[in-house]
């Protein structure tokens, strides 16, 4: 059966907490998962106390703040700090998104922070993102065409077709929407999940590329593609505002189309 | 594959792991299905429950009568098919999501179709007893 329970030697315990200087008067509490395989030991829940008036007004400016002031073991990825590179995708508040878009102002209480949901934990905050990775090479996510370009000039597309790309090369991979889907959760081994099938689409959705139907023939799959139960998490928490769950449903319709 | 991952007995690459088996071609006929079947029930549904609200306190004799009119056995042998081949697909779904071992997986599968198909037989020939061999003698 899928697993619904974290194993003994994942259960997150409590853990230390690092007070606020004195006379700090803006407090919030920031309560964050630390794992280190090293240490062999359970996860745990630190808590930071960070005086919010000597601190930027993002999440990321907090976990940085943390990381340069407090305790320099805080693991974490960061790298654009303006919502363009997907590093630092994580769970905060109860919702996978990016640390540097999610203002701790729109938080009411304690900031709560984890790694992005049922991924393979490196350390802290970062997750494994191998299998994603690979799932993205496995769609073949490069242009394919058996006709050669016009010589000395780009592939041409008309405004119409090139407006259908709109709302899919937004896409920044930071995997929020697939470590939000449930479906993703129990079968992420088989399933690819919305990210990947938001970028499958976009290049079937692409008029220069001459591989559509030997893409949709790689998707036309009860688990590949057909796990999808609309459940919509992911549309719900893309920090980008792209909807995959539509994409995804355009996949469907198409494979539907060619049966006649 | 998280299992075999967190224990080390696998050391295959994660691409070599993703692509797995290849796509089986065959989700899009399932899937369609499940929504051609859906829409046909929704106005077969409601037809069944104002017919049964109608039958409300009618005789054994007057219910089979209704069933036994050419036009209500063939909608009622149409709401079993369709809500027959919903649930086997429907369940379906849900052991693909949840059962995790294989033989769990298809031994489930095979025993909710075999016990929906055995069902929609059942009572196609209850429905097609009453329409074409006419009312039992011991129902008067």
């Amino acid at each position: 059966m899928a697993t619904f329970t974290l194993p003994r030697n994942s259960q997150i315990r409590e853990g230390k907490t690092w007070r606020a200087p004195a006379g700090a008067k803006n407090v919030r509490n920031f309560r964050i998962y630390r794992w280190d395989p090293d240490s062999g030991e359970n996860p745990r829940l630190d808590t930071y106390e960070i005086d919010l008036d000597a601190c930027g007004p993002m999440v990321l400016d907090a976990l940085i703040k943390i990381k340069n002031e407090v305790d320099s073991t805080l693991t974490f990825r960061r790298s654009c700090r303006e919502g363009i590179c997907g590093s630092c995708a994580m769970n905060i508040d109860g919702l996978n998104t990016l640390a540097c878009l999610k203002p701790i102002e729109d938080i009411q209480g304690d900031v709560r922070i984890y790694p992005l949901p049922h991924m393979p934990v490196v350390k802290d905050l970062v997750p494994d993102l191998g299998q994603v990775y690979a799932q993205y090479r496995l769609i073949e996510p490069w242009l394919k065409a058996d006709s050669p370009p016009p010589p000395d000039a780009e592939r041409r597309q008309s405004k119409e077709e090139r407006a259908k790309l709109d709302g899919l090369w937004e896409c920044i991979l930071c995997f929020c929407c697939s470590t939000a889907c449930p479906s993703y959760w129990w079968n992420g081994d088989r399933y690819l999940g919305p990210a990947i099938l938001l970028q499958a689409y976009r290049w079937i959705a692409d008029s220069r590329d001459e591989a559509t139907g030997e893409r949709l023939d790689q998707l036309d799959d009860s688990f590949r593609l057909f796990r999808c139960h609309t459940i919509m998490n992911c549309t719900r928490t893309c920090p980008k505002g792209l909807n995959p769950a539509r994409a995804i449903g355009e996949i469907k319709k198409l494979l539907v189309e060619r049966q006649g | 594959m998280a299992k075999e991952l967190a224990e080390r007995t696998t050391l295959r690459s994660p691409l070599g792991r993703v692509r797995g088996l290849g796509a089986s071609k065959s989700g899009a006929h399932h899937w369609w299905l499940m929504r051609v079947t859906s829409v046909a029930l929704l106005p077969l549904s409601i037809w069944l429950i104002f017919a049964l609200a109608g039958l409300a306190g009618a005789s054994h004799a007057e219910a089979a009568a209704f069933v036994g009119r050419p036009v209500n056995a063939v909608l009622l042998l149409a709401f079993l098919a369709a809500a027959f081949h919903h649930t086997a697909y429907g369940v379906q779904v849900i052991i693909e999501d949840y059962v995790r071992s294989e033989w769990g997986r298809i031994g489930g599968i095979l025993a909710v179709k075999g016990l929906c198909a055995l069902l929609w037989l059942a009572a196609s020939l209850a429905v097609l007893r009453l329409a074409v061999g006419g009312v039992p003698a011991a129902a008067g």
